[in-house]
């Protein structure tokens, strides 16, 4: 009974916030509208680290690696190609999908975990932007610019950020839903078994290194199709920011924040650090690195006090007031 | 690619055995972090980089001599690294293992990017005449300031090591980091353990960022390029292994060195990650570790 009513109410919300957002972009303007597609785009990219990282609770500190592949293919494929920029989005996610496979094989079969897992993945992001460098250095110094081919959904090309921000929702929600999917079925708990003891699910029979590598496709192939929407966004594509360790950080930090291992927790830390990275930015305009130095300072307090992310401690809150109760 | 010609492989080896020298320094702080608390600091590399703005600071605003400096920050990195592990690491001794690396990096990105609001990302560079002397031998071209880097850095973990090797204390961090339960046993203040330890860790690397800085660039970000090769050689050495970060820290920067002269540009860090990878994978518990069954 009391769930029922649970479940009307979480309908009755996503509803309201999804028609909230469908709104948005009739009252607010270029900027603000960038704002926004931003907290979706790293909701998406969260949400796909998420599976990996808060589910199946292996902890990738490298997942610059597919969104740099998803970007460099589709861009590659589309100038060199003439290859339909949605085709290279799955195909883009294909690629990256066949690396997450080829890493997450080496690494889980030889045992590697936590935070070794972890600088294995730094290391194949960096082997790779190591090797974009070396590649663009003679071909495309400036970085690679994707032609202008004017106002049309088919090339996913938009001379205003609507378009964008109606195509970021759109992924946001797919990802949202899958997540929420995953969750509610088997998948999800062989994922939570093999997160919260190895072993123990081992023992009871789950096929631990199979588990870890379906939730490494599904996150790899999410994220590499995520480069292809920050190539087509801004048009331009080099190796620091999107090979970058800064991406593979930025990546994990809203789910981190919001509550790694929870649906939504991805949105919320993608909501708040895109803020308050605006909000300061224009409060010490000209300092570079000030937004990063938030993020630092919210990794750090998050981390003593809310070691589960806000929705986590939410969580645990609300359990222990409704036991009171 | 072509092959180098045996000079240039002269140089490369020498110049790489000394640039290890400086490696050793920084992943043997790393290490004794990491044997003692089993805590991977990606905040090391920040710690170095503030060793290095101190040396740099040091000079240009007061003229102290880059060698000089070591005495400022040594004690200003150990005092750091105890008020840090105190106020912030200690909360998260208990916590999951990513949590800990969370919480370093948070730290790492609060000082980097505090550093670049100070500093500007401007590359400097200590302009001393006597630290662009270099002397050839044969055919070999050795620079001073990374001879006297490699002979301190070896001073310095010589002294480490006669303190954790003779002192009480230095036997109390190594009862710790081999047997927590029997150290608490014979009544060792591990919390204690634990600061001192983190400071000696900072201000090794402290030492080893004033010493970089008498050739290096420095720069906010500047830690990052060393820090990722301490942690090559970390686990080349064996995770918490202090001979093992000293002979890995002279491997890597040979490797890196030697890779440099066959291979273009950036790519010689490549060959860095591909070992680590490697090293990861077949041997994670270090060329000289024993297996560690836990």
């Amino acid at each position: 009974m009391r769930n029922n009513r649970e479940r009307t109410l979480a309908w009755i919300g996503a509803l309201a916030g999804g028609l909230f957002f469908l709104v948005l972009p009739r009252f607010i303007g270029g900027y603000f509208l960038h704002l926004v597609t931003m907290i979706f785009f790293f909701t998406y990219l969260g949400s796909a680290w998420n599976i990996l990282g808060g589910y199946a609770g292996q902890f990738s500190f490298g997942h610059a690696a597919f969104f740099g592949i998803g970007a460099f293919t589709s861009t590659i494929l589309q100038i060199h190609f003439g290859v339909n920029p949605w085709i290279g989005m799955f195909l883009g996610g294909t690629v990256g999908l066949l690396l997450g496979l080829f890493v997450g094989s080496l690494s889980f079969r030889y045992g590697l975990r936590g935070p070794y897992f972890a600088l294995a993945m730094l290391a194949v992001a960096e082997m790779l932007r190591l090797l974009a460098v070396e590649w663009m250095a003679v071909k495309y110094p400036l970085g690679i610019t994707i032609p202008l081919k004017g106002n049309s959904l088919l090339a996913f090309q938009f001379t205003t950020k609507v378009p964008y921000y109606y195509i970021a929702f759109a992924m946001m929600i797919l990802v949202l839903y899958l997540t929420h999917a995953i969750e509610r079925r088997r998948l999800g708990s062989y994922f939570l078994a093999i997160r919260e003891n190895e072993g123990a699910a081992d023992a009871l029979g789950v096929n631990v290194f199979r588990y870890k590598l379906i939730a490494m496709a599904i996150s790899a192939f999410l994220t590499a199709a995520g480069g292809t929407f920050y190539a087509q966004y801004y048009l331009m594509i080099e190796e620091e920011s999107t090979f970058g360790t800064g991406v593979s950080i930025e990546v994990l930090l809203g789910p981190i924040i919001g509550g790694a291992g929870t649906v939504l927790g991805p949105f919320v830390g993608a909501a708040i650090l895109e803020l308050l990275s605006e909000g300061t930015r224009n409060l010490l305009k000209g300092y570079s690195g000030v937004h990063l130095m938030v993020y630092g300072a919210i990794l750090i307090v998050v981390i003593i006090f809310l070691p589960k992310g806000i929705l986590g401690g939410l969580q645990t809150a609300y359990r222990r007031l409704s036991r009171v109760w | 690619m072509s092959l180098p010609g045996l000079p240039l492989l002269l140089q490369s080896i020498v110049s790489g055995i000394l640039m290890g020298g400086v490696y050793s320094l920084v992943a043997i702080g790393l290490t004794l972090i990491f044997g003692v608390m089993k805590i991977i600091n990606f905040a090391h590399g920040s710690f170095m980089m503030l060793g290095m703005f101190t040396t740099y600071w040091a000079f240009v605003l007061l003229g102290i001599d880059p060698y000089l400096s070591l005495l400022l920050s040594i004690p200003i990195l150990f005092l750091l690294g105890l008020v840090v592990e105190r106020v912030l690491i200690s909360q998260v001794l208990d916590a999951p293992e990513h949590n800990q690396l969370l919480l370093t990096l948070g730290i790492s990105l609060l000082i980097e990017n505090f550093a670049l609001f100070l500093w500007s990302p401007n590359f400097r560079t200590l302009d001393i005449g006597y630290l662009k002397k270099a002397t050839t031998i044969g055919t070999v071209m050795v620079s001073f300031p990374k001879v006297i880097a490699f002979l301190f850095a070896f001073l310095l973990t010589g002294v480490l090591y006669y303190f954790l090797k003779y002192t009480d204390l230095g036997k109390a961090i190594r009862a710790s980091s081999e047997e927590k339960e029997g150290a608490l046993t014979v009544g060792i203040n591990l919390r204690r353990i634990y600061y001192v330890a983190f400071g000696i860790g900072t201000a090794c690397v402290g030492a080893a960022g004033s010493l970089a800085a008498t050739f290096f660039y420095v720069n906010p970000h500047v830690g990052g390029i060393f820090v990722i090769t301490a942690f090559v050689v970390v686990v080349l050495g064996g995770m918490g292994n202090f001979i093992g970060a000293l002979v890995g820290g002279l491997l890597i920067g040979l490797a890196e060195s030697v890779a440099a002269a066959f291979v273009p540009g950036q790519l010689k860090q490549f060959v860095i990650y591909f070992i680590f990878i490697l090293v990861l994978l077949f041997k994670p518990e270090g060329l000289f570790g024993r297996s560690r069954e836990e």
